[in-house]
């Protein structure tokens, strides 16, 4: 007697489910990983490679074609160049098809001529280095012929030295990075803006939402108007709070100084340690209303009994707070912390627009547009993201043990 | 702290401390409104509050009468203070007497009127620690809207009026915003000027129809792949899920860099092409998570229903599943469509060639000495206007699909 037993392994549905499921998703993992996945693997591969912003064009030999002379003087003339002042470039070849109507009448001992077809090879270029090579031609129609030669774009090749693919590496950048006490500087920085600006917003995104969780006439128009700062252009919002802070002519100075809180003008994002709180209150303003979104959203969906019984046993307004809606939102409020703290961290327009890093405002992600960009080292600057993506791969393992606890959001 | 709940201390503290905010608030006002100098006095209105938080405490006890005649005598100190110290609130010495009376009546009003409603349900003598809750939460209720209110406006306020302004008036007053409205349509110069000469109408429509096709293919790929994680079973399915997350955790200056690079060596830097290639990837992420939060929510019987009756999956998607998640798809449309338009880093960094600007790479060039402020804010407006009136529209969309699924901040 056969005894019946549920299957075991995946059946053919199963597995026709799975195949239709990794069909579906295939586009989506294609494209990610080629504009995440790849570029993540690249940052690692060019943090330990000595490579400048103008090394991103690699050294190729440069050619310019012009008819010179007349008559018996009559010469095509090609001037190749290096286009790099230090690289060299080996194997250059030049190939061109000469207009009709040319008689070639001598050529130069590089060069081989098969009908109209001409081919130099010019050896190895050194960096910086100039060759001629000289045609001489001649032809019934002069300006045709000029303008025949000069159309027609000669073909070059030779392979020049790329620092981006060959196997030079160098562990210089990462001891830029980690030189001297301004590492230690960037991530304290970066450490206070991601920890106040976290908290800040947090705390005035429950005070909002605590302001807004009733039925009120006017209560859309507020929650609508209080998410402006989050929903309007980060540029447009942060060149407003330049000009509103500045120190000459902005409108905040003359208010203080009207109101005789300050007898001078002050340079709210000039100075040290000022410039550093004042972009982490444009954080806190910028991103309370995320905060008070969510956490308005899981107000709302609070039972009301438990109120009701509370209000039955004499509960008192705090009490209500912090005994009933404190343990109830503590779930939404330690999720929005995990990412609001990760994606402060990752913050860099913001700063970028208000201070440029300046004035001990420089944190870990200004620090890679800082390095690779203005001064053109690209290798330290991506040595940076790498110091940061290893950040972040530590806090998310945080957030991953937490949030699958925590199956919210 | 038991001295507190007393009708006749809590009710005078409250008195002075929103008093005070009240003189801030006043002089704010009138001094952003006709640009004169005001200034609120700490003491003189703290005794002015106090007072008057003494005398709008309901009767309890002590009628109200009897109460009033007790305060005649104590408004002595208001007096004194008015008379020894100075008025709440003084203007410098070119107020105009007008604008002072103006700020007063604004004062006495904020003052007196909202104080009577928090204070209706206290008692003059011993309140219990119901009656003492409900006023202190009344006092935080008013303060956090116009504090709320005050700090989300004041810079929309700034950057509208500083548009309409030219830079010698601003320089010469920064705090008068009034605007000569017999100029008409000359207010709306640097409008004109930044349609005119500097392309902004162009701009517009790359930023918008950037903005579409990001929203579009942003779309396409992530609905078949947020349903397979949804709906479908497969093996990594949970790390599927995660790496998502992952991914949208991962700082945009990280990608940025070695894109900046690729795109160099390809030629698509500084082409539209390549802008639309990489910001649907950035949105891709976020769209799939909130997505496939929906997608579980939807019942799963109606479309097994629509398989039994021989729909394949594929139908089933395109016949089931997207009508029932219209709102989803719009409110992710929308979402994506405001992350597009307010993308900052990438277009800045990957456009120079200004016929092809986006409007927030647009704003930042308009950021030099040369260029007057008013064109930098007016440019400000034309890029937060668009954003904000399809946000307010569709707001209702908007918080809940924020809140449907985790959000990129």
């Amino acid at each position: 007697m056969t005894t019946a037993t549920p299957p075991t392994g995946t059946g053919p549905l199963g597995k026709r489910e799975a195949r239709l499921a990794w069909g579906l998703l295939f586009p989506t993992i294609a494209i990610v990983s080629a504009v995440v996945i790849l570029p993540l693997l690249a940052i690692f591969w060019i943090s330990v490679k000595p490579i400048g912003l103008a090394d991103l064009r690699p050294p190729a030999p440069v050619v310019r074609e012009a008819l010179r002379g007349s008559d018996d003087n009559l010469r095509i003339q090609y001037r190749v160049r290096n286009s790099s002042q230090q690289e060299a470039i080996s194997g250059v070849t030049l190939t061109d098809v000469l207009p009709d109507g040319l008689e070639v009448l001598s050529s130069d001992p590089r060069c081989e001529i098969s009908g109209t077809r001409i081919r130099c090879d010019l050896g190895d270029l050194d960096g910086g280095a100039r060759e001629q090579i000289e045609i001489f031609v001649a032809t019934d129609d002069e300006d045709a012929a000029e303008e025949a030669a000069e159309g027609s774009e000669p073909a070059m090749t030779g392979s020049g030295n790329n620092i981006l693919t060959n196997f030079q590496f160098t562990g210089e950048n990462f001891a830029r990075v980690f030189d001297g006490n301004e590492f230690w500087t960037v991530l304290w920085v970066t450490m206070f803006y991601t920890v106040f600006g976290t908290i800040g917003a947090l705390l005035f995104g429950l005070f909002a939402a605590l302001l807004l969780n009733k039925e009120f006439k006017g209560q859309g128009i507020l929650r609508g108007l209080y998410l402006f700062p989050y929903v309007a252009p980060v540029i447009a919002v942060a060149f407003a709070w330049i000009i509103l802070f500045d120190p000459f002519s902005g409108s905040a100075n003359a208010l203080l100084v009207q109101m005789g809180v300050t007898s001078e003008a002050i340079n709210f994002f000039g100075e040290r340690p000022l410039a550093l709180i004042m972009v982490t209150v444009f954080e806190i303003w910028r991103y309370f209303p995320l905060s008070f979104l969510f956490i308005l959203a899981r107000m709302q969906s609070i039972d009301t009994d438990m109120y009701e019984a509370a209000d039955m046993d004499g509960a008192s307004p705090f009490q209500k707070f912090w005994y009933l809606s404190v343990p109830q939102l503590l779930g939404i409020l330690s999720v929005l912390f995990l990412l609001r703290f990760i994606w402060t961290f990752n913050k860099f327009d913001d700063i970028f627009l208000l201070t440029g890093g300046n004035a001990g405002t420089r944190t870990l992600t200004v620090n890679v547009y800082e390095q690779a960009f203005a001064v053109s080292n690209i290798g330290a600057g991506a040595a940076v993201a790498v110091v940061i993506f290893c950040c972040l791969l530590a806090f998310s393992f945080f957030f991953f043990r937490f949030i699958s606890r925590e199956e919210g959001l | 702290m038991s001295m507190l709940r007393y009708g006749y201390v809590a009710g005078p503290l409250i008195g002075a401390l929103w008093t005070f905010v009240m003189a801030v608030v006043a002089c704010m006002v009138m001094s952003f409104a006709t640009g004169e100098g005001l200034r609120p006095v700490l003491i003189p209105s703290l005794i002015f509050g106090a007072w008057l938080g003494f005398v709008w405490l309901p009767d309890g006890g002590r009628a109200r009468s009897q109460r009033i005649a007790w305060s005649a005598g104590l408004a002595i100190f208001p007096a004194l203070a008015f008379l020894l110290l100075q008025p709440a609130i003084v203007g410098a010495e070119s107020t105009s007497t007008l604008t002072l009376v103006l700020a007063w009546i604004v004062f006495a009003v904020a003052s007196a009127w909202p104080l009577e409603v928090m204070l209706r349900s206290l008692p003059f003598g011993s309140a219990t620690r119901h009656e003492f809750e409900d006023a202190v939460i009344r006092f935080f209720t008013g303060f956090g809207y116009v504090f709320f209110t005050a700090i989300v406006a004041i810079p929309f306020y700034v950057m509208v009026m500083t548009s309409l302004k030219n830079q010698a008036e601003l320089l010469q007053n920064p705090l008068d915003f009034s605007i000569d409205v017999s100029q008409g349509w000359g207010l709306f110069r640097s409008y004109q000027e930044l349609f005119a000469d500097f392309n902004f109408g162009t701009y517009l429509w790359t930023s918008f129809y950037v903005s579409v096709i990001t929203v579009f293919l942003t779309l396409l790929f992530s609905v078949p792949g947020a349903y397979a994680v949804a709906r479908l079973r497969f093996r990594g399915r949970k790390a599927f899920s995660r790496s998502i997350l992952l991914i949208y955790m991962v700082p945009m200056i990280v990608l940025a860099l070695p894109i900046y690079i690729a795109f160099s060596v390809t030629g698509l830097r500084n082409t539209i092409v390549g802008l639309v290639l990489i910001y649907p990837v950035t949105t891709i992420p976020v769209a799939l998570y909130m997505l496939q939060g929906y997608f579980r929510g939807l019942p799963a019987e109606v479309e097994e229903a629509g398989l039994m009756d021989g729909l394949n999956r594929l139908q089933v998607i395109w016949k089931i599943t997207l009508p029932l998640a219209l709102p989803a798809l719009a409110s992710v449309s929308l979402y994506v469509f405001m992350i597009a338009w307010n993308e900052f880093l990438l277009a800045f960094m990957l456009l120079d060639d200004p016929s092809i600007f986006t409007l927030t790479r647009g704003i930042a060039s308009l950021n030099s000495s040369e260029i007057p402020r008013q064109h930098l804010m007016a440019g400000s407006v034309i890029a937060t206007v668009p954003i904000m009136i399809l946000f307010l529209g569709l707001e209702r969309f908007m918080t809940k699909g924020l809140t449907a699924g985790s959000v990129k901040g």
